[in-house]
């Protein structure tokens, strides 16, 4: 056996040839970071420490990382040469190195076991030309090419790597065999130590709850439980952290499960006991005994709603925000993968059919120093959104519904919301698909990637804001393809019978995945010796609580363990048994033999003390605008379709997938050129029935600046009119619920808590109301209630934010609309009701406003206008259907018409409004439930019949030329405008 | 007896259920089945091997991440241990299609073009698209009358969506490149709506002469980047809510040709 030793393949492409990833770099580096450079190439580098011979490792060179048509490479020698200066960028030890795995296992395909051994680490090098010094070298790496949380660089210029022959970065090879340790806490200390200790310890645990455990410790019954295990009644660190993570914001919801007393405007107190339970579970009951098709909510990873009478559809909603601050691409990519798991781990699991993500960013153009810590917008927005991509298309589901939100309190957190659906079975071998159940003697079995260190303290990092000394241990990165094979592989075993429950390892990893499956049979052993690691060198409690992705665990009967085992190998999964469930009512787990943790269940999942806040709501006054009347019409349309949260996004959306799987019925983009902005998703999941699914969501934060009370029910309106538009009934749709606010608990740190928990519980009152009156139960939500910034005195809260996204059945496909105009002649109608509301609006935004005038939601109205419109839309009177929302009317009308390449002719003063509206109130205002509709002339009687008790306007018709003219009552229009040219406007701002 | 076609699973493969329930179309009426490229590998355990199908198709995806180079990690594995067994399935006269990540596992395995009946060595890439940007966008593709492709038989213009970050076709020189036309190798071409070869986004990822799909010499082997697999349906096309769209999806003619010539021909 020959000693390991070190090769360095470099890999370019020959020069004769355009190297567009080096061309978008040399891009991002002249707009974004203002450095003008001549040209940017990239040569690849994979260092393999091996003992396979030298011309084994040239063999390799050649046919597996060499492309023979347009590359050159090179073994043991710099390929670069004629340049000025060159960037390396590797990883950091232990950071997941996606590309080096593969490596490893394409070498291990070929030479066989003789190759085991070896490791493969990748770089990437940038070649620069162009006259820049030192520091701006720098610049360029550590400020676009490298992440120094995750990765390390060197910059050289040509002297420096003459002398050197070359450039070399140090292997990151990770983590070496330690000393086992299991540490014990003496919590009889003063307060002061307690609250010393949760904080040092990131355990995030208040004061009150590390009084909690220590008295139970105390207990006698349990310290004599715990000293026939050979345990002292203190505990263990893997104790404390076990307790930490099941204990934390992020699993156990305290806020939203904590008593709260309210006071409203007037001085008037009530007590709520659970916003969850009084709001949130409260209208999904209710509902429950009007709709038929709830099958599983709230207790599980995701909600199950039935399809028909063979399949069910599954979805949940997430968000990734704190790890997206820090590393954005890996934050990102391990959102969605990792959101993947949640249907995925519902009842049996299922089949992921699609995602969803909507993300709030600080506009990228933003210019003012940023505080530290920090990275600029416009990197955190390419980032988040190269990592979804990434991890998105690389699992093979289509992303196909989302928004993107732009407000400078994003700059603090930026929030990431990443959602996946599935559809499963009914029944899987003659049982319901959606109930699991982990029995006693059944083996815990985890399946799919290995533990390393990435992600500990995940679950109690996001449950705090980010400070200076968050730790980036809690980066990751996602690997779909490692997690594809795993559900692949699941797939066919669940199909076949092989396990009883399934749950991913998220958030608090094992300690939560297994505690909540224990919950099951009662009780666990849990053996964290077994676990495979990707480096030694990680102590007990890190194993339990390592938060690396791509993981299930899985609750196998004794009886089938081999053929479960058997496939795993035959799929090149990794399945490992890590000890079994019990009905002991504890959780145990041991490393080699020995008792590392003994809690006991009961305390462990119900002994969180319940919180006891306050909340008091204080509406508040903001100034009442004045604005101008615009002079030009035209231009003030333009600036309008040209705002962040207006224009297209088509650039970054088209870089989804959004069709594979071959299911799509209604695309993002939609209209004559198919780059019209789609209201809502539908598909058509199932090869012999044109039943559907239609997807949608809203989002309004700019209206919680006012109150959250009515910003809540706009996003829920606009999540289900969006619905609406292509084909969605009411009393067919679901909806999530995800909620992301700043600190709401009164603190030193937040002075204004009380405020900030009064907007929440008026945004679940909202919730309540409607949700029942629209006949929409939510059937899945998650919460993340600290996305405050705060260091140095600087502190940066986000707005309260709720993004719904609902998910809706309708009977065919065939009859979905699109919101594009489309033929000359039809009729142009506007349904719903124009008030003067345009406090929160980008109107007065535009203009440096707040103002008071929020949009309200008439929901009996709206009610009545969907029911009628579903009708209209299912008897195939509507051509095409629009969703006004940011931008109002004006935004709206346009849209359809260059959609369609066509023009409309309109006069807006027959627009049914409240009151007398100057024209650009008119057009900018952001009420609510209403619609932009196009009718053939055959159809407008039939339309407007039943239309009839809602507010429906025909202002006018479409045109053959493609101008929208507007016209105020009078004769000459107030907007005359080439609609080719408002769509120019609208695309441009984020055509990147 | 229907044809029967194994569609190939694994390791980020991720259009097989689709690629699968082309071939099973009542239209189309072949027999598809999902292998795994393990069960494939060690055939004889689990009774399943090459020699028992008449047609091959390896779906789009992301077989092993596309890390290194896209496709290229599981043309080596399938060349390891398939080698032997490819090359008979194609004298046996049988059929291969390669989809996307399909097609550029093909041509990286040396399948496709084969230029001259030289199914050992790689004669063109398909690389990094000039926009260095993954997009998901629909184009319109130009049969070649001339191509001896199987597949593409009968077909004249179709519209089909690209999806892919390494699409861009480039041949070894100049003299390869000839030939590819001289010899009817391609199969099809991007062109603009009025049938002409253009640019981006009418050309998606700056494939040399808009090439879109090859075939070997016999016309057997068809690899493209275009996906005929979600053209199936009439909703499946972008605009199917605003103007008149066949009755049957562009993309099942591919699928249809293909169980055709096995139904004719062995």
């Amino acid at each position: 056996m020959c000693a390991l030793r070190t090769y360095r393949i470099e890999v370019g492409l020959r020069p004769e040839f355009l190297d567009a990833a080096g061309d978008s770099v040399k891009k991002n580096i002249v707009e974004d970071l203002f450095i003008p450079l001549d040209s940017v190439r990239i040569i690849r580098v994979y260092s393999i420490l091996t003992d396979l011979p030298r011309k084994d490792v040239e063999k390799l060179r050649r046919a597996l990382f060499t492309d023979p048509i347009i590359e050159i490479s090179t073994l043991d020698k710099p390929l670069a040469d004629d340049f000025s200066w060159i960037i390396e960028v590797g990883y950091k030890p232990g950071v997941t190195d996606n590309v080096g795995r593969t490596s490893r296992e394409a070498i291990v395909d070929i030479f066989g076991d003789e190759a085991r051994e070896c490791a493969v680490f990748t770089s990437k090098q940038y070649i620069i030309k162009g006259k820049i010094d030192r520091r701006q070298a720098e610049a360029i790496a550590g400020g676009l090419l490298a992440n120094d949380l995750i990765e390390q660089w060197r910059a050289v210029d040509c002297n420096e790597f003459k002398k050197d022959r070359g450039i070399s970065l140090p292997l990151p090879i990770a983590g070496k065999q330690g000393r086992v340790i299991v540490r014990t806490f003496d919590l009889d200390v003063s307060d002061g130590e307690l609250v010393r200790i949760s904080k040092e310890g990131i355990l995030s645990l208040s004061l009150e709850e590390m009084r909690e455990i220590r008295e139970h410790f105390h207990n006698e019954t349990v310290g004599r439980s715990r000293s026939r295990i050979g345990l002292a009644d203190k505990p263990t660190d893997v104790e404390l952290e076990c307790l930490a993570q099941t204990w934390s914001e992020h699993c156990k919801h305290k806020i939203f499960n904590a008593s709260i007393e309210y006071e409203d405007e007037d001085g008037r107190v009530e007590r709520i006991e659970s916003l969850f339970r009084t709001y949130i579970k409260k209208a999904t009951d209710e509902i429950s005994g009007r709709v038929p098709w709830l099958v599983s909510v709230f207790h599980d990873n995701a909600g199950v709603i039935r399809f028909n009478d063979r399949w069910n559809l599954v979805m949940k909603v997430e968000t990734h925000n704190s790890p997206s601050a820090l590393d954005p691409y890996g934050g990102a990519i391990t959102g969605i993968v990792g959101v993947n798991r949640d249907p995925f781990g519902t009842g049996k699991g299922c089949r992921l059919i699609f995602n969803v993500d909507t993300f709030c960013f600080a506009a990228p153009n933003y210019s003012k120093p940023l505080p530290p810590r920090l990275l600029h917008p416009k990197r955190v927005f390419k980032g988040v959104h190269r990592g979804v991509k990434d991890g998105a298309n690389q699992s093979g589901i289509p992303d196909i519904n989302g928004s993107i939100v732009f407000d400078e309190r994003y700059l603090g957190k930026p929030l990431v919301f990443c959602g996946t659906g599935g559809i499963m079975p009914t029944e899987i071998l003659g049982e319901p698909a959606h109930i699991k159940k982990a029995n006693p003697g059944d083996f815990i079995v985890m399946t799919g990637g290995r533990i390393g260190k990435d992600g500990i303290h995940g679950a109690t990092f996001s449950s705090e804001e980010l400070h200076g000394e968050s730790p980036t241990s809690a980066v990751q990165i996602g690997d779909a393809i490692t997690q594809k094979k795993m559900t692949d592989f699941l797939l066919e075993a669940r199909d076949l019978g092989l396990y009883r429950a399934i749950t991913d390892n998220g958030a608090g990893g094992l300690s939560s995945s297994v505690g909540e499956m224990a919950r099951m049979s009662n009780g666990c052993q849990l053996r964290l010796d077994k676990a495979p690691l990707k480096y030694p060198g990680l102590q007990p409690w890190e194993i339990l609580l390592s938060e690396a992705q791509e993981r299930m665990t899985l609750a196998v009967d004794p009886k089938k363990l081999e053929r479960f085992l058997h496939l795993a190998e035959r799929r090149g999964v990794e399945a490992t048994v890590l000890g079994n469930f019990t009905d002991s009512g504890n959780f145990q787990a041991l490393y080699n033999d020995k008792t590392v943790a003994y809690i006991d269940m009961e305390f462990l999942h119900e002994g969180v003390p319940e919180m006891r806040l306050r909340a008091a709501w204080e509406p508040p006054k903001h100034e009442e605008p004045d604005i101008p009347e615009p002079d030009d019409y035209n231009v003030m349309l333009e600036t309008m379709l040209a705002r962040l949260n207006v224009c297209s996004k088509e650039s970054l959306v088209r870089q989804y997938d959004h069709e594979v799987q071959g299911m799509s019925a209604l695309k993002p983009f939609v209209g004559a050129m198919n780059d019209g902005p789609g209201d809502a998703a539908v598909l058509k999941p199932l090869p012999d029935s044109y039943e559907g699914i239609v997807i949608s969501s809203g989002i309004c934060p700019r209206y919680s600046d006012i109150d959250t009370y009515h910003m809540t029910a706009c996003a829920i309106d606009e999540a289900t009119r969006n619905a609406v538009c292509v084909g969605g009934r009411l009393g067919s749709l679901a909806g999530l619920d995800n909620f992301c606010w700043p600190d709401p608990v009164q603190s030193d740190k937040t002075p204004d808590g009380q405020y900030k928990l009064a907007q929440l519980v008026r945004s679940n009152m909202a919730l309540y109301d409607y949700c029942t009156a629209y006949d929409l139960p939510c059937i899945s939500g998650k919460d993340s209630m600290k996305n405050d910034y705060m260091i140095g005195g600087v502190k940066i809260s986000v707005p309260p934010t709720l993004l719904f996204s609902v998910l809706g059945r309708m009977d065919d496909v065939r009859k979905a609309v699109s919101m594009d105009a489309k033929k000359p002649g039809h009729f142009v109608y506007v349904v719903g009701l124009t008030r003067n509301e345009l406090g929160g609006s980008e109107y007065f935004a535009h203009h440096g406003f707040i103002g008071n005038n929020v949009p309200k939601v008439d929901a009996s109205l709206a009610k009545k206008t969907y029911v009628a419109l579903a009708e209209a839309i299912d008897q195939r009177f509507v051509a095409s259907c629009h969703d006004c929302s940011d931008g109002g009317l004006g935004v709206a009308l346009a849209e359809t018409a260059f959609a369609g390449g066509l023009g409309i002719d309109a006069d807006i003063s027959l627009i049914t409004m409240d009151g007398a509206l100057r024209a650009d109130l008119l057009l900018f205002s952001e009420s609510q439930s209403r619609f932009v509709v196009t009718v053939a002339g055959r159809k407008r009687k039939e339309f407007e019949s039943v239309m009839g008790n809602v507010p429906c306007a025909r202002i006018g018709k479409v045109t053959e030329a493609p101008v929208l003219k507007l016209s105020a009552g009078s004769k000459s229009p107030i907007v005359s405008a080439d609609v080719f040219k408002l769509k120019q406007a609208w695309q441009r701002p984020l055509n990147w | 007896m229907k044809p029967r076609v194994l569609v190939l699973t694994g390791y980020g493969i991720n259009c097989d259920y689709e690629t699968q329930y082309a071939f099973n179309m009542p239209r189309v009426g072949g027999r598809a089945e999902r292998v795994h490229v393990n069960d494939l590998i060690d055939g004889t355990a689990v009774g399943k091997s090459l020699g028992d199908y008449d047609i091959l198709a390896i779906p789009g995806g992301f077989a092993h991440g596309d890390d290194i180079a896209a496709g290229k990690v599981l043309a080596n594995k399938l060349l390891n241990h398939l080698g032997e067994q490819l090359l008979r399935f194609i004298k046996d006269g049988k059929l291969i299609i390669g989809i996307c990540n399909g097609f550029q596992v093909l041509v990286k395995m040396g399948l496709l073009p084969a230029v001259g009946g030289r199914y050992d060595e790689q004669q063109v890439t398909l690389t990094y698209n000039d926009s260095n940007k993954f997009e998901d966008r629909w184009v319109y593709l130009s049969a070649n009358p001339e191509s001896r492709c199987i597949f593409t038989r009968g077909l004249d213009r179709i519209y089909l969506p690209v999806r892919h970050g390494e699409g861009k076709l480039v041949a070894r020189d100049p003299e390869t490149l000839r030939e590819l036309h001289a010899r009817g190798h391609v199969a099809l071409q991007y062109v603009d709506e009025e049938g002409n070869l253009s640019g981006y986004p009418g050309n998606p990822n700056g494939s040399q002469d808009n090439i879109a799909g090859l075939c070997d010499p016999t016309g057997r082997i068809f690899g493209l980047m275009p996906h005929p697999e979600v053209y199936v349906y009439p909703t499946n096309h972008p605009r199917w809510t605003r103007e008149k769209v066949p009755a049957e999806g562009m993309g099942v003619a591919v699928f249809r040709n293909a169980v055709r010539f096995i139904r004719e021909s062995l």
